[in-house]
């Protein structure tokens, strides 16, 4: 076996673990999210299916792949079925970026953990695949053809653009402090200098916030928002459809969450990292699983916005927050010289 | 306006990560089960008097009074020979359809020899809608320990009365 398929071998293992990891972690977050939403609750969530209900997430796999799928007899079918893909895509390849490690040994083989590390545009890629996502959801109301999807699907294009913005410029500060777009880069500034979210906090916190708005999740759940719209843009999707848009929610919160890890919570640094370098991995997950466990503790506590207090906040709040947060770490890098 | 002001939702997630260090309200129903309260208005049971003579006499109020129209009930004729319960009459069919009745209780306060009662018994799913009938068998409680079950051959005369004799309360 020569260098290139070696590459090529290693690279195509690469990918397809970390997809299931993606998938993985999207089957285990539902029980995650139903587990601790109901100890919110002060109820115990399903226990019932294996040891503590952990297969729970496969018996509720084997029922969607056996639900029956109905196409409205009116809908666009091309895009009706093209939308939950684009939905769900987007979700598993942002992971490609996210360093999971540095170099480690395997089996005698030097590979690097995590798909392209330092694709020196990085930050770029996230910002522009997470954008298609929108085009799922607003193919998915429209396609459909009815009013509740389509205002849920219009709903949620308004709320994912508005968001974006606050989101993209809550990526300029790590970028500015570690001086790379590459997400490699931004985990060794902060090995080498502090987790960023200790100087950035208020960026932190505006990046989860639109983090939230991003992946629809509640307080700002508006496309779904089922007391209001049924259930939005995927109102008319059911069986293995159905699951994809949950999956893409659940998918893009796992690896939101990783990417939020990498920019401020140090990504794969932790002690003895550097000596053990299988130990990146376990620190990103503990720290990914800390993120989504924030998520649902805010789901278990907060109200949804109203549609317009929604716009308000993004545009009149959010968005001069994270550029006012831009120029303050202008302003820390220039005084202190980092 | 609150979104200006973060201190309430703070004060929210304060409240709900109390929560999760509480013990769950959750009974694991199939093994732990509920102590019903007194009144609690679950299956009906046909009632027997002390002796093991029936107390439904065939009347049919309950029937009448039922808002669900959920029971049906067919009487037959006592004798000294083949007698079910006291006086003239007793109910040969006894039918309640579980899937009709809405457990109101309008039977029980109809009954004039306080027959059918209200029991305690919620667990009632069945797989086949004919379960769903509850026949006079099923209804009915066993006789009284030491007492003969109906029908039975009693002495001429003895249990006339359909409604047993009202005493005041001593």
């Amino acid at each position: 076996m020569n260098e290139t398929t070696g590459m090529i071998l290693e690279w195509v293992i690469k990918g397809a673990v970390v997809a299931v990891i993606c998938l993985i972690g999207f089957a285990y977050t539902t029980y995650y999210e139903r587990r601790f939403l109901a100890r919110i609750q002060v109820r115990i969530g399903p226990n019932r299916a294996g040891p503590w209900g952990l297969l729970q997430p496969v018996a509720d796999g084997i029922k969607l792949i056996f639900k029956e799928e109905l196409v409205p007899d009116k809908a666009y079918k091309f895009a009706f079925m093209l939308a939950p893909v684009l939905t769900m895509a987007p979700a598993i390849i942002v992971m490609g970026v996210v360093p999971w490690g540095t170099q480690a040994n395997f089996f005698g083989r030097t590979i690097e953990l995590g798909i392209s590390n330092n694709l020196n545009v990085g930050i770029l890629y996230i910002l522009s695949v997470t954008s298609i996502a929108v085009y799922g959801i607003v193919l998915a109301g429209w396609a459909s053809n009815n009013k509740y999807a389509m205002l849920g699907g219009l709903r949620s294009t308004a709320q994912m653009i508005s968001y974006e913005l606050a989101l993209g410029l809550s990526f300029l500060p790590p970028i500015m402090l570690a001086g790379s777009l590459s997400l490699g880069d931004i985990v060794k500034g902060q090995q080498d200098f502090l987790w960023y979210f200790i100087p950035l906090l208020p960026t932190s916190i505006v990046f989860f916030i639109a983090v939230l708005a991003e992946v629809n999740r509640s307080p700002f759940d508006m496309p779904e928002a089922e007391q209001e719209l049924v259930a939005g843009y995927h109102t008319e999707y059911s069986g293995m459809k159905f699951a994809l848009f949950f999956m893409g929610e659940y998918v893009k919160m796992f690896s939101m969450s990783a990417v939020f890890s990498t920019l401020f919570l140090g990504g794969f640094a932790g002690p003895f990292v550097e000596q053990v370098p299988w130990l990146g991995p376990v620190y990103l997950l503990i720290k990914i699983i800390i993120c989504l466990g924030l998520m649902i503790w805010i789901r278990g506590t907060l109200p949804r916005f109203r549609y317009d207090r929604l716009m308000k906040f993004g545009w009149k709040i959010l968005l001069p927050i994270a550029l006012i947060n831009v120029v303050l770490t202008a302003l820390m890098i220039s005084i202190f010289g980092l | 306006m609150s979104i200006y002001n973060p201190l309430p939702i703070l004060k929210g997630l304060w409240t709900t990560i109390k929560s999760v260090v509480e013990k769950p309200v959750t009974l694991q129903y199939p093994e732990q089960k509920r102590v019903m309260p007194q009144r609690f208005k679950g299956r009906h049971h046909l009632r027997r008097y002390d002796n093991g003579l029936e107390k439904c006499i065939g009347c049919a109020l309950c029937a009448a009074a039922c808002p669900a129209d959920a029971i049906f009930v067919e009487a037959s004729e006592n004798t000294d020979e083949v007698r079910y319960s006291p006086g003239e009459r007793y109910a040969s069919t006894y039918e309640i359809n579980m899937m009709r009745c809405i457990y109101c209780g309008y039977c029980e306060d109809a009954c004039p020899t306080e027959a059918i009662q209200l029991g305690h018994d919620y667990e009632m799913a069945y797989t086949e809608k004919r379960n769903s009938i509850y026949t006079r068998e099923i209804l009915l409680d066993p006789p009284p320990e030491g007492q003969e079950s109906t029908p039975r051959k009693v002495e001429p005369g003895v249990f006339n009365r359909s409604i047993p004799v009202m005493k005041d309360a001593e």
